[in-house]
This record gives structure tokens, C-alpha cells and sequence, in this order.
């Protein structure tokens, strides 16, 4: 029988989407009936209690939890976010509910042994609640109590060989696409970038040393699935400098009606006769494509690299050879100052594993002690760049000044020029000039 | 209850103390066929809403079947998810990125029957457990935040609007017949914890009312000038107040410069915002990641405010069908929602989606805002 009437709740189990509701109300049962006799270390009626609180506020139409205490693991200053209930003794079971993030594996691929290895840790020591995943990445175990926490990181760590993830102002947990393990447009092995990286900044990613929450991510193409360049302080996206590969045969079988046009993600509607020339060409963005006397051409340097042409030929198009990556930096979501879409820093970097990818690591570092050092409080890298200019960052992440980080040069010529920049300085003899010009 | 110990010892934490090791490497959890043809991949297809086949330069070819899920999840459902991935594919799964699960197999019979299976299991109170679709142009599934299910700072809850959405347009989810891709998301307050900024429709809770102040706390729970420091329009300044002859240090709010972000309650506990009349949804849409055709692109509002109506959030649902529709029905093919509204104008996108332009459309934030007003003859009436 349930603990607490959920009316409202109860409106959203109908209706053909997934109902987290049912779902919640599943694991209340199973741990009503415990059949595997498992010795909860947290109240086995959390969920109900969890259900009964969520009502309250569909009832109110106002949050019943409160900000989190200093909660965490020893050493540790992220990972953990204490979360408490306003209504401890209507809710007794969820008094206390931290969240518990666990850094994902790259890509989100997992072995059921694995994952079966996590439901049974938090089946024992939290509520069953999760989050696969959280909005930055990790896996969110919702709902355990300050005793749990030294538990689960002990067997995390001990048994599971998987460590917590980030919170507070941490390198937070880095995510990336699926990258070369099922994708043919990955430019470079974002796995094993975002895998390396996360493991050799891992004293940043748990003991707060930053102005604020710093993000990775890493995307393989232009297509962007992880969202890097808005989303992520530090944002790396493959691309390439040569020219993209074109299978005239493909092509031909494309413009016959062979192949779907865009891998078949348009089949629920009848578009029509697939035309290159309305579809490619006229889309084509630098209109650098030409369909000639059956043929598809390119004028490769003039290509963008939008992924479209090869997004809808798919068989026909491929991405070049000469891969690496572009790096943005400073993207954020809208607090404080209004949002920020990563700015383009290196139009082109190899991504290297045989040097440890130590020439992305220099930028990072480069990047980290300037922002440490000239940083506000709470202040993302977004918000340092736009305080103190573009410039500034470029040079202290060490790279070229080149065109392509801006898209259009500045419209004003309030120019801060700098003494050094000047022939003779700025040490004017005032009573030299005097002599030429009377007051 | 009793209490198990792991074996940590709290008398000496140190003791066999393991950090610092990171997350398990990914590649023991590919799928052989993931791992031998590592990036040697040459194209996919995408053969029926949710079945992928992706054909590697060895002729190898792999089929990846997708499913949605909410992603507050518990481990019922996610041993239920494991139980299938053993018995249909060798016991690896992955998640994607926008919360749907992909399993995969060998060929395009085991494809079909899994999704077969997948789509035919229901909750007990009637909804779907694993519906297979999420893929190309069509509405996949919403990437969202914690909501008033475990958060201190939501003007909305986020589970449920995005049930009731994704109900609202679950057709789109199992189908492909849009003109591009729809990505719609979904943050219950302006911190964004779900970066929605940049979506083809994203549904924010928003805060209306300026935050209440608890002087008779505030000194003990909040240091003062990291709320004054909070706020981003220097609305907050520190001040003393007398309650019934106790004095008091505390802050005063100029109400008319506040932006309701929330930032001050953040720092300190003792300015609470949210309120059931105040609080709600603004709805914004025509941003994108992708950088395909044209550039990534800001979400704009469209939608000022539409009050909280829990359970199923009603005129928000509604209103955004309303604009997926309009759009369905009026973009030309590949043209996302933002190109779509950029190419017809902004005016003719609220006259066709019949949304109403208000004073509080018009961006008065800064620098930025001077960039979005038009300063050009060329418009249409």
C-alpha cells in the first residue's frame, strides 16, 4: 500500500512516455517486499517519501529542499551535494538525501556487470533513485544519507575501481560523443582524449581550486552531439584541413534514388525525388560544391566542413584524411552576464595520444593559471575573456593570433595600445613638445 | 537496520584509502564489434525510427537499436535494461547523450524483434517502458534538470513537464517526417543546469517574484557581501534594520533592477524566491548546436511566461505542440526550427505559431540586447 496519497503524481503514469512515476512506485515496492532480504542502510521507504514530497509540491507549486550542507568524502571537495528536506517530519525518510555523482565511463558504454555492480551498491546504501545521466554527464545517485558517503566511495573505489565525479568549482566531470567506437565522422578518438584527460587532471577535478566550475567536452565533428562548443568552458571539436572524400559512384546512386538522402532520417515523409542540386548544393553554406556533368565537385579550401553534404550522402561523402580538432573556449549557459557560445581559440590541433596529447594539455594549463590568477570569485572563463578581452586569453593559452578567431574584425578603433607598441614609447617630454608648439 | 561497513575505517580514514583513479576505461565496455572496427566506420543508416545500421570499412555490420527513458531512473528498471542487454546483446548497453538508451546487435532480424520487444513492455500504469524511436528528423528526447524532485532553486519541476511533453508529441519521437532534427530541452530555473540555451524549443522555469528577505537569519546563514557581490544588476546592498528593538544586520533589495535569477538565494539561504503565483514556465526556441548549414545559434523567448499547472502543465504542452506543428508544416526540408524562423522573419514566425509579441520579448540585458533590435527597413508587414 502506498505511504502517502499521490493524485496528482498518479496523472502521470498515463500516457505513452515513460512514467517516472510508475517507475519510482515500482521501486517502493520492491523494496517493500525485499525479497533478497537486504539489509537497506537507508530507510527502504525513501522513494515513498520522495513521491510524497514531489506531491507536496505539485500541491504548493514550490520546491521542498533545501540548499546543501558541507557534505563529502575526506579529501574530496566535490562529488557530493548535500540535499535536505524542508518538511523533515512529514518526510522523515528523505530528511537527508545527498546526491552522489559517479564519474561515467567515456562514451556511456557499459557491461551489464558493471551496472549491476552499481544498482546493487545503491540498492544497499541509497534509495535506488538515480539519474542516467546528469545534465554534465555523470551517473546521479539521488538520495543517501552523511553515514553512506565514505561507504560508497570505500566500495566505488575498492570494488567497483570507479571514482566520483565533479561539483562545486571543480574541473567537472569531462563527457564526450561516442566518438571513433560508432561513428564515421570522428575526427579523433574523443574517447581516449576525454578518458586521459579526465585521469591526468584528476587533483582539479576533486579538491576545488578554480573561480568556478570549469567543463570539458569533447565532440567529434561539427555535428556537435555533446554540445561542446555551447556548453563547455573548454571545448574540443574534431575537423580536418584536407579535402572531404567523395565516392562518385555513391553519388551517382544518391542522385538515382539508390540510396535515402541523409542516411534515411527523412523517410516518415514523402520529400519527394532526392535532388543534389536543391539539397547539396544550394545548401551548401561557402558554396563550395558544384554537381557538373554527373560528377560532384569540391573546391576543398573553400569548404567550411558543416557536415551538411555528408550528413545527407552519407555513402558519397567522407570526412578527410589531414583529422584533428578545433578548440573553443568560454561557452556557458545564461547566469551571470547572459549566454556564451564557445569562442574559436585554435582553428587546428593534432590530437596526439603518442605525446600524451601534451600540445592540447599546454593550452588547458595555459588557460587554468590565468583564470586562477585574474578570475572573480564565481566568474566562468566566459565571463574572464569578455571582462578582460579575447586577446588576453589567447595569449596566455600560448597560441598564434590568427584571423579565424573573430568573425569579422572589430568595428570600433578604440584600440588599447600598449607603450611597447609605439615607436619611442610613451615617455613624451612635455617641454620638448613646447618648443615646438606654443601655448 | 544494522550497520555494514564497507571496510573503511573512520578511525583511520587513510588506511587503504584509494583516490583519484577516475572512471573504469570505456573500452572494456564496447561491444566486440565497437572495438574491432574502431575507427574504421564508413557510413550508417538509419532503417526505421530508432534501428541504426552502421557499416564498417570491414563489411562488419552493426545495428543499434533506441529507446527512450526518463532519466530519473531507478535500479528496477535499470536491472530490467540489463536483463534484456543479456539476453539480446551480449550484456553491453550504452546511454546517449540525450538520455535514450541504445542497445545493440548483429544483425537486422535481431534489430527488428528487439524493438518489437522493446516497444510491446508497459509500466503497470499503462505507459511505455522502452519506447524505440529518438532518431533523425523527428523529436527526440529532452534533456532536462532535477526539478522539485531534489533541487532548492526550481521555479518548475522538470520530470513531469517533460513527461507531459514528450506525451504531447510522442508521434514525433516514433516517427521521422519533421523537417530536421528537434531538439527540445528542458532547466527549471536560469542556472540551467541543463544548458537549454541553445535548443530548437526549450521550456525554462522562470522566477517572478524578487526574493524575500529573512533578516532576522540572514547575518547567522549568509555572509553579506557575497550576496551583495551575487547580484548581477547591483540590486542588493547591505543595510541594519530594527524588528522589535533588536537590530539586525542584514541586505536591502531595489526590487525594480532585480532579474530574477535567483543567483542571491544560491549564496544565501535567507532570500528565498520561489512562489506558486510568481513562478512558471517562459518557453524559447530557435537555438542549435549543430554547426551544419548555418551557425550554432541562442535560443530566443518567444513565450514570456505561462503559469504552473501541475500535473500535466496543460497550456505549456499545448504551446509547444502548437509551434512544432506550424513549423512541421511550413519549413522547407534540413531547415531547422531557428533557420525556418530566421528565413520567414521573426514576425511572420509569431503571426503563423498566433503567439503574442509582448514589451517583454524586446531584450533590455546589457550590450547584447542592442544587436537584436532592428535597424534595417527591410521587414515585412
Amino acid at each position: 500500500m502506498a505511504k502517502h496519497k499521490t493524485p496528482l503524481l498518479d496523472q502521470l503514469e498515463s500516457g505513452p512516455w515513460p512514467s517516472f512515476v510508475s517507475d519510482i512506485k515500482q521501486e517502493c515496492d520492491s523494496r517493500a517486499k525485499n525479497v533478497n532480504g537486504i539489509d537497506y542502510q537507508v530507510a527502504a521507504d525513501c522513494p515513498d517519501d520522495l513521491l510524497g514530497v514531489l506531491e507536496l509540491s505539485y500541491k504548493d507549486g514550490e520546491t521542498h529542499w533545501k540548499h546543501g550542507g558541507i557534505v563529502g568524502v575526506f579529501g574530496y571537495g566535490g562529488g557530493v551535494i548535500g540535499r535536505y528536506c524542508d518538511q523533515p517530519e512529514m518526510f522523515p525518510s528523505v530528511a537527508h538525501f545527498h546526491t552522489v555523482r559517479v564519474n561515467q565511463p567515456s562514451g556511456k558504454y557499459y557491461s551489464t556487470e558493471f551496472l549491476g555492480s552499481l544498482c546493487d551498491l545503491w540498492e544497499l546504501r541509497g534509495s535506488g533513485l538515480t539519474n542516467m545521466h546528469g545534465a554534465t554527464g555523470d551517473i546521479v545517485f539521488i538520495g543517501t544519507t552523511t553515514p553512506q558517503l565514505e561507504e560508497i566511495f570505500y566500495e566505488l573505489t575498492h570494488n567497483l575501481e570507479t571514482d566520483l565525479g565533479g561539483s562545486g568549482s571543480n574541473l567537472r566531470t569531462p563527457a564526450t560523443c561516442l566518438g571513433m567506437s560508432r561513428c564515421e565522422y570522428a575526427c579523433y578518438d574523443t574517447q581516449g582524449l576525454c578518458h586521459d584527460m579526465t585521469n591526468e587532471y584528476q587533483d582539479e577535478l576533486h579538491r576545488p581550486a578554480f573561480p568556478y566550475k570549469f567543463k570539458f567536452k569533447f565532440d567529434g565533428c561539427p555535428n556537435g552531439c555533446v554540445a561542446s562548443i555551447a556548453r563547455s568552458d573548454f571545448s574540443v571539436m574534431g575537423t580536418w584541413r584536407d579535402s572531404l572524400r567523395i565516392d562518385q559512384k555513391a553519388v551517382a546512386a544518391y542522385v538515382a534514388g539508390e540510396i535515402a538522402p541523409n542516411a534515411g532520417a527523412h523517410s516518415g515523409r514523402d520529400w519527394g525525388k532526392f535532388d543534389i542540386q536543391a539539397e547539396v548544393i544550394d545548401l551548401c553554406p561557402s558554396q563550395c560544391l558544384s554537381y557538373e556533368g554527373g560528377k560532384l565537385l569540391i573546391d576543398a579550401k573553400e569548404c567550411v566542413r558543416c557536415m551538411h553534404c555528408i550528413n545527407t550522402m552519407p555513402q558519397a561523402c567522407r570526412i578527410g584524411e589531414d583529422t584533428g580538432a578545433m578548440i573553443f573556449c568560454g561557452a556557458k549557459s545564461p547566469i551571470l552576464d547572459g549566454a556564451q557560445m564557445g569562442s574559436l581559440l585554435m582553428p587546428f590541433v593534432v590530437v596526439d595520444e603518442g605525446n600524451e596529447y601534451r600540445e592540447i594539455k599546454d593550452v588547458v594549463e595555459g588557460i587554468w593559471d590565468f583564470w586562477m590568477e585574474e578570475g572573480k570569485n564565481r566568474e566562468r572563463l566566459g565571463e574572464t575573456m569578455k571582462r578582460m578581452g579575447f586577446q588576453a586569453i589567447i595569449k596566455a593559452a600560448g597560441v598564434p593570433f590568427d584571423v579565424r578567431q573573430v568573425q569579422e574584425p572589430r568595428t570600433n578603433p578604440y584600440i588599447f595600445w600598449k607603450a611597447e607598441d609605439v615607436t619611442g614609447g610613451w615617455d613624451n617630454d612635455i617641454a620638448d613638445y613646447r618648443k615646438r608648439h606654443k601655448l | 537496520m544494522a550497520f555494514i561497513s564497507s571496510g573503511y575505517n573512520p578511525a583511520k580514514p587513510m588506511e587503504n584509502r584509494i583516490t583519484d583513479i577516475g572512471p573504469k576505461h570505456f573500452e572494456q565496455f564496447l561491444p566486440e564489434m565497437c572495438k574491432k572496427n574502431f575507427g574504421k566506420w564508413l557510413y550508417h543508416e538509419i532503417l526505421e525510427p530508432g534501428v541504426l545500421m552502421h557499416k564498417a570499412e570491414s563489411g562488419d555490420e552493426i545495428y543499434t537499436v533506441r529507446f527512450g527513458g526518463a532519466r530519473l531512473m531507478t535500479i528496477t528498471h535499470i536491472r530490467e535494461i540489463c536483463a534484456i542487454a543479456d539476453k539480446y546483446c551480449g550484456g553491453k548497453l550504452r546511454f546517449t547523450t540525450r538520455n535514450n538508451i541504445e542497445l545493440m546487435v548483429e544483425t537486422k532480424d535481431a534489430a527488428l524483434k528487439l524493438k518489437a520487444y522493446l516497444n510491446a513492455q508497459k509500466f503497470d500504469g499503462g505507459s511505455q517502458k522502452f519506447p524505440v524511436g529518438g532518431t533523425g528528423a523527428g523529436v527526440t528526447n529532452i534533456v532536462h534538470t532535477q526539478g522539485w524532485v531534489h533541487c532548492h532553486t526550481p521555479a518548475t519541476d522538470a520530470s513531469g513537464t517533460v513527461k507531459a511533453t514528450m506525451d504531447a508529441v510522442f508521434e514525433e519521437f516514433t516517427n521521422m517526417r519533421l523537417p530536421a532534427p528537434v531538439r527540445i530541452s528542458m532547466a527549471c530555473c536560469l542556472n540551467m543546469c541543463g544548458a537549454v540555451h541553445c535548443s530548437d524549443i526549450a521550456i525554462l522555469g522562470i522566477h517572478r517574484k524578487p526574493p524575500m528577505i529573512d533578516h532576522k537569519i540572514l547575518d547567522n546563514i549568509c555572509e553579506v557581501p557575497l550576496a551583495v557581490a551575487a547580484c548581477p544588476t547591483g540590486a542588493i546592498r547591505p543595510t541594519k534594520i530594527e524588528i522589535d528593538g533588536e537590530k539586525y544586520n542584514t541586505v536591502a533589495v531595489k526590487n525594480e533592477r532585480c532579474m530574477f535569477c535567483g543567483n542571491c538565494y544560491t549564496m544565501c539561504p535567507a532570500m528565498p524566491l520561489a512562489d506558486a503565483q510568481g513562478d512558471g514556465i517562459a518557453l524559447m526556441v530557435g537555438g542549435k548546436i549543430s554547426n551544419r548549414i548555418s551557425h550554432p545559434a541562442f535560443s530566443r523567448v518567444v513565450v514570456p511566461f505561462i503559469p504552473n499547472e501541475p500535473p500535466r502543465w496543460p497550456t505549456m504542452t499545448a504551446t509547444v505542440k502548437k509551434i512544432l506543428d506550424v513549423y512541421a508544416a511550413d519549413a522547407k526540408k534540413y531547415e531547422r526550427l531557428g533557420d525556418w524562423a530566421c528565413r520567414i522573419g521573426w514576425e511572420r514566425f509569431f503571426e503563423k505559431c498566433d503567439l503574442e509579441f509582448t514589451e517583454h520579448l524586446i531584450d533590455d540585458f546589457r550590450d547584447p540586447a542592442y544587436y537584436t533590435w532592428r535597424q534595417t527597413s527591410q521587414f515585412k508587414f
